[in-house]
Parts: structure tokens; C-alpha cells; sequence
């Protein structure tokens, strides 16, 4: 593969000779083109968060954010992501698992399913847990009986969420899984390691940076979703409030820069996601291309 | 095993379940009248025009940016690269505030697009800019791969035969790109169609102008009128189903051509 990068070079130098390449007016027209939609479509609406949450000055920015109700907000964004993620983490290493190391019927269906929640709409995601927990819903009555709210309450928003990030760490785990195969568990087994211990020492370590890039995604999206959330909330200021739902609340009460200043944390996290998300892609091109140089310095 | 569909079963199949029931509990008759008001049908037209127009809007820079993005070496690019992936991770709320914020009268792009007549916060025009904000990784993503793949021999054969760079763009480039391209196309139409948090903030929801059907699915809700809510859900979940069936089999026909 090493050979390869200093040939795709070469040919590259060759190939502007040879008509594959457009003339130099072209490519850069079509590159400013590029470059124009990117800073209009990705940059200015980035830098425009951080502009207008700052716009009233330092101390407005740390008042709205400290501010009781956003502050619930915040607390709650939290609370969900930290319900959710790790169940979602032990549901998709156990299905990836399933799906990747045996054989069974049904297979690809379960695979549907498993996207299933990346092609509702969330809104028609949050009221189908609506129909089933609400007061006019199925098991609305029986829980109203006992006192149990989950519609309109904490509960609800949880499993709505765990709803729409369900699929992330699964489709990131199941290719990963498929390419490592099962040779290397069997080996643990016919060693001697129990079923646990094949998992931790021998499958953990291959997955674990798919594992890693599961989890960044599953909780960008745990602490960003709007649609869903906002069905199942009832928003309720201070108690059932989300930071995107403030952040909803917040606008429409006419209070932008505040609005901006709770929208500015979630686009940091949006950032923080994106930098390792790149970090992790970057390491994984260079550890593969040293594996295929060190195999080609053996093959010499 | 086990685990996997007792939770699969609970979280996702129960709910699934519960919806379609509710509906089947409403008679035909009724269904067809809930899911056709004239409120309901403009926010159809406008929810699948816009998306559309998105998805249009996406297939045309998307191939562009991936095209740009593999192709040449530029300051930036990287960056770019990376940069791609922001609507995706971006809270579609974070998303609409700004793209608002951006577009209103007085927003940075704003005040020189609306003494134009370019009118971005609260119309139609607003939604198709949230859901191109939205729907514009798919494209790229998906092209990317099959552009690096592309061989660079059958390009110099076209060109060695006599064809000018826009002909071997139209008749060699093109029909390799296609199939990836529909699906790319396909994948952010159907994430458009059910978009809901960046829309609120830009769109102003007016009935009958700039109301989105999942808004709608809202508003019927707060109104306690489930029946209404389920019929558009209903209806939703089936367009959903189409896209997706569409998407499985260009993802095969895609794959067949990569071999």
C-alpha cells in the first residue's frame, strides 16, 4: 500500500498531461463554487451561534446560562444522555454481536429493524410512545391508576430518545464486527476462555475504536433531539425542558441572544463530536497504512 | 440473543404496534377523511415540495463538493472534509435558530437578500434552505468512496480516443456516478420529509403557507385530536417505507456496478 501512495502521485503528474484533468480555470471555478456554499451553508451559521450568544456581552451570556430554568435544562440534557447512551451501548454491542458472528433466519430483518428509527420522522416517533403512555393511550389508564407519569415526564423523554439514537452504535459496530470474523474468537474458546473473557480480551480490542465512534455519535444525537422529545416533553419550564426544547422556549419568548447562548453549548458539543470524530478517522488511516508498510518491509 | 430482541421488541416493535392499532381502530371512511383535510393536503404539497427542492438542491452541490473534495488539492480541504459532517452532528434546533436568525431582516445575510426580494425567514424558501442545511452530508458521503474508486485508465482512454473532458465527464464519469448519486439523493429526501426541529424556527408554521406536515402531526396533538395526529403519522410512515424499500434497492444496484 505504501507503494501505491507514491504511485498515485506519480500518476496523478502524469495524468494532467494526458487530458484526465480539467484545465485550471475550471477546477478553480469549481472550487470557489465549493468553497462558496460551504462558508454560506456550514461556517456562517456556526459562526453566527457564537456571534449572537455573545452579542449582549460576556456577563448576559453567563446569566442566561446560569439562569434557573436553563440550568434545569442543562441538568436534565445530562441526565437523559447518561440514561441513554450506555443502554443503548449494551443493545447494539449485543445485537452487532448476533448479527455479526452467527447465522439465523431473519437475519436481514432484523437488520430493518434495527434502522427502523433512522427513517420515522421523530415527531411520528415521539407520539407513537404518545398512543401507548398517554392518558387516551393503552396503557394510559393503568398507569394513572397507579400514579406513574411518563408522558409529560423525565421517563418519556428518556425512552423517546433511546428511541431515535438506538441505531448508531449498532451500524457502527456490525461492519467492524463482520470484518474481524469469528477465527480469533474460536481460537480464545479452543484455548480455554470462557465466554466473558473471549469478549474482553479478544472482541473489546477489536471494536473498540467502531465502539468509540458509536458512542460520540449516539450521544451527540441523545442530547441534540428536538422533534421527538419535544412530542413527549409537555414543556414543562424547569422540570420537563431539554436544552433544545429551552432553547425553542427561549426564542419564542422573544429573548434571542439567551436562546444563542444555550444553542452555543450544543454547538460546541456538535464540534467536540466532529474533532474526535476526525481525530479517530485520522488514527485509524494511520495505523493501517503502518500495518501495510510494516507488511510490505517484511515482504522485502 | 435474547437481549437483543427482547429490547429490540420493547423499545421499537411495541411502539410500532400500538400506532398501527390505534389507526386500524379508526374506519376507512374516517382515515381517509383525517388524513385529507385541506390543511393536511397543503402541508403534504409543501412538506414533499420542499424536500424536493432540497434534495435537488443537494444532489448538484453534493457531487460538486465530493467531486472538488477527492479530485483536486487546495488550501482547506481538509477542513472541508471534516466540515461536511457538521449538520449532522448539529442539534437540528441550533440549526433553525441560525438559519433563521441568518436570514431574517435583520440577520448578517439577511439585510442584503431581503432589499433583493429574497425572502429566507418565515416562507417556503426558508424551509427548502433548513432542509438543504440538513440533507447535505448524504450526497457527498455517499459519492465520495465511488469517486476515489473511479479509474483514472477508462478517463484516459476517453481522452486518448478524442473526447473533451465535459464528454468524458457526461458519457464515462456521469453513469458511474448515478446509481451511488440516486442514492445519496434518495437518503436526504427521506431525512427531509420527516425533518421537524430546524423547520420550526424558520418557517413561521402559518397554515396552509408554510406549515410542514410533522408540525401539523404537533398541532393536532396539543389539540387532543389523536385520530388526526395518527392518520398523518400514518400516512408518513408509509411515504417512509417507499423511500426506504427505494433506498435498499439502489444500495444493491449500486453495489452490482461496484464490481
Amino acid at each position: 500500500m505504501a507503494g501505491t501512495v507514491t504511485k498515485k502521485t506519480s500518476l496523478r503528474h502524469r495524468a494532467s498531461q494526458r487530458g484526465t484533468e480539467e484545465s485550471a480555470v475550471v477546477k478553480w471555478v469549481l472550487i470557489s463554487i465549493a468553497m462558496a456554499f460551504c462558508a454560506v451553508f456550514l461556517l456562517l451559521p456556526l459562526i453566527n451561534v457564537f456571534g449572537q450568544a455573545f452579542s449582549k456581552g460576556l456577563t448576559y451570556y453567563r446569566d442566561s446560562l446560569v439562569h434557573p430554568d436553563s440550568w434545569a435544562a442543562i441538568r436534565l440534557t445530562l441526565l437523559v444522555a447518561v440514561i441513554t447512551v450506555p443502554l443503548n451501548v449494551l443493545f447494539g454491542v449485543a445485537a452487532a454481536w448476533a448479527i455479526a458472528k452467527f447465522e439465523f433466519r431473519g437475519k436481514s430483518l432484523l437488520i430493518t429493524i434495527i434502522d427502523l428509527p433512522f427513517s420515522v420522522s421523530p415527531v411520528v416517533a415521539g407520539l407513537m410512545f404518545v398512543v401507548l403512555f398517554g392518558l387516551q393511550g393503552f396503557l394510559g389508564p393503568w398507569l394513572d391508576a397507579r400514579d406513574i407519569k411518563i408522558i409529560y415526564a423525565v421517563p418519556g423523554i428518556v425512552l423517546a430518545t433511546v428511541f431515535v439514537t438506538f441505531p448508531f452504535v449498532a451500524r457502527e459496530l456490525i461492519p467492524v464486527m463482520q470484518a474481524t470474523g469469528t477465527e480469533q474468537e474460536q481460537a480464545a474458546m479452543t484455548l480455554g476462555a470462557n465466554g466473558w473473557q473471549t469478549f474482553w480480551h479478544v472482541t473489546l480490542p477489536s471494536i473498540k475504536w467502531g465502539l468509540v465512534y458509536g458512542i460520540i455519535l449516539c450521544n451527540a444525537r441523545a442530547m441534540g433531539e428536538f422533534g421527538a422529545v419535544s412530542v413527549v416533553s409537555g414543556h414543562i419550564t424547569g422540570l420537563t425542558d431539554t436544552m433544545p426544547l429551552r432553547v425553542e422556549k427561549l426564542y419564542n419568548e422573544y429573548n434571542a441572544p439567551a436562546a444563542f447562548a444555550v444553542a452555543s453549548l450544543l454547538a460546541l458539543l456538535a464540534l467536540l463530536t466532529l474533532g474526535i470524530k476526525t481525530y479517530l478517522e485520522w488514527k485509524q488511516a494511520r495505523d493501517y497504512e503502518r500495518a501495510q508498510a510494516e507488511v510490505e518491509t517484511a515482504r522485502l | 440473543m435474547g437481549f437483543t430482541l427482547f429490547y429490540l421488541s420493547a423499545i421499537v416493535l411495541i411502539p410500532f404496534g400500538g400506532l398501527i392499532l390505534r389507526a386500524c381502530e379508526t374506519s376507512l371512511g374516517e382515515f381517509w377523511r383525517l388524513a385529507t383535510t385541506e390543511r393536511a393536503l397543503a402541508a403534504y404539497k409543501l412538506t414533499f415540495g420542499a424536500s424536493l427542492c432540497a434534495a435537488v438542491a443537494n444532489a448538484i452541490f453534493g457531487t460538486l463538493l465530493a467531486w472538488v473534495l477527492v479530485r483536486y488539492e487546495f488550501p482547506g480541504r481538509r477542513f472541508i472534509d471534516a466540515m461536511v459532517d457538521f449538520p449532522f452532528a448539529l442539534p437540528t434546533a441550533v440549526a433553525g435558530l441560525t438559519l433563521a436568525n441568518l436570514f431574517a431582516p435583520q440577520g448578517w445575510l439577511g439585510q442584503f437578500l431581503v432589499p433583493l426580494g429574497i425572502k429566507g425567514a418565515y416562507t417556503p424558501l426558508g424551509v427548502v434552505i433548513a432542509l438543504t442545511f440538513v440533507g447535505m452530508p448524504f450526497v457527498v458521503r455517499t459519492l465520495q468512496p465511488v469517486i476515489e474508486s473511479l479509474e483514472r485508465d477508462v478517463e484516459e482512454a476517453a481522452a486518448s480516443l478524442g473526447a473533451s473532458r465535459f464528454r468524458t465527464f457526461l458519457s464515462v464519469i456521469a453513469p458511474t456516478l448515478m446509481p451511488a448519486l440516486l442514492t445519496g439523493f434518495a437518503l436526504a429526501f427521506a431525512r427531509a420529509i420527516g425533518e421537524y426541529g430546524s423547520i420550526v424556527f424558520i418557517s413561521g408554521n402559518l397554515p396552509f403557507k408554510t406549515e410542514i406536515a410533522p408540525y401539523l402531526i404537533v398541532m393536532r396533538l396539543e389539540e387532543y385530536d389523536y385520530a388526526g395526529a395518527i392518520a398523518l403519522a400514518v400516512v408518513l410512515l408509509m411515504f417512509s417505507f417507499v423511500l426506504l424499500g427505494c433506498i435498499n434497492l439502489l444500495e444493491q444496484w449500486a453495489s452490482r456496478f461496484q464490481r
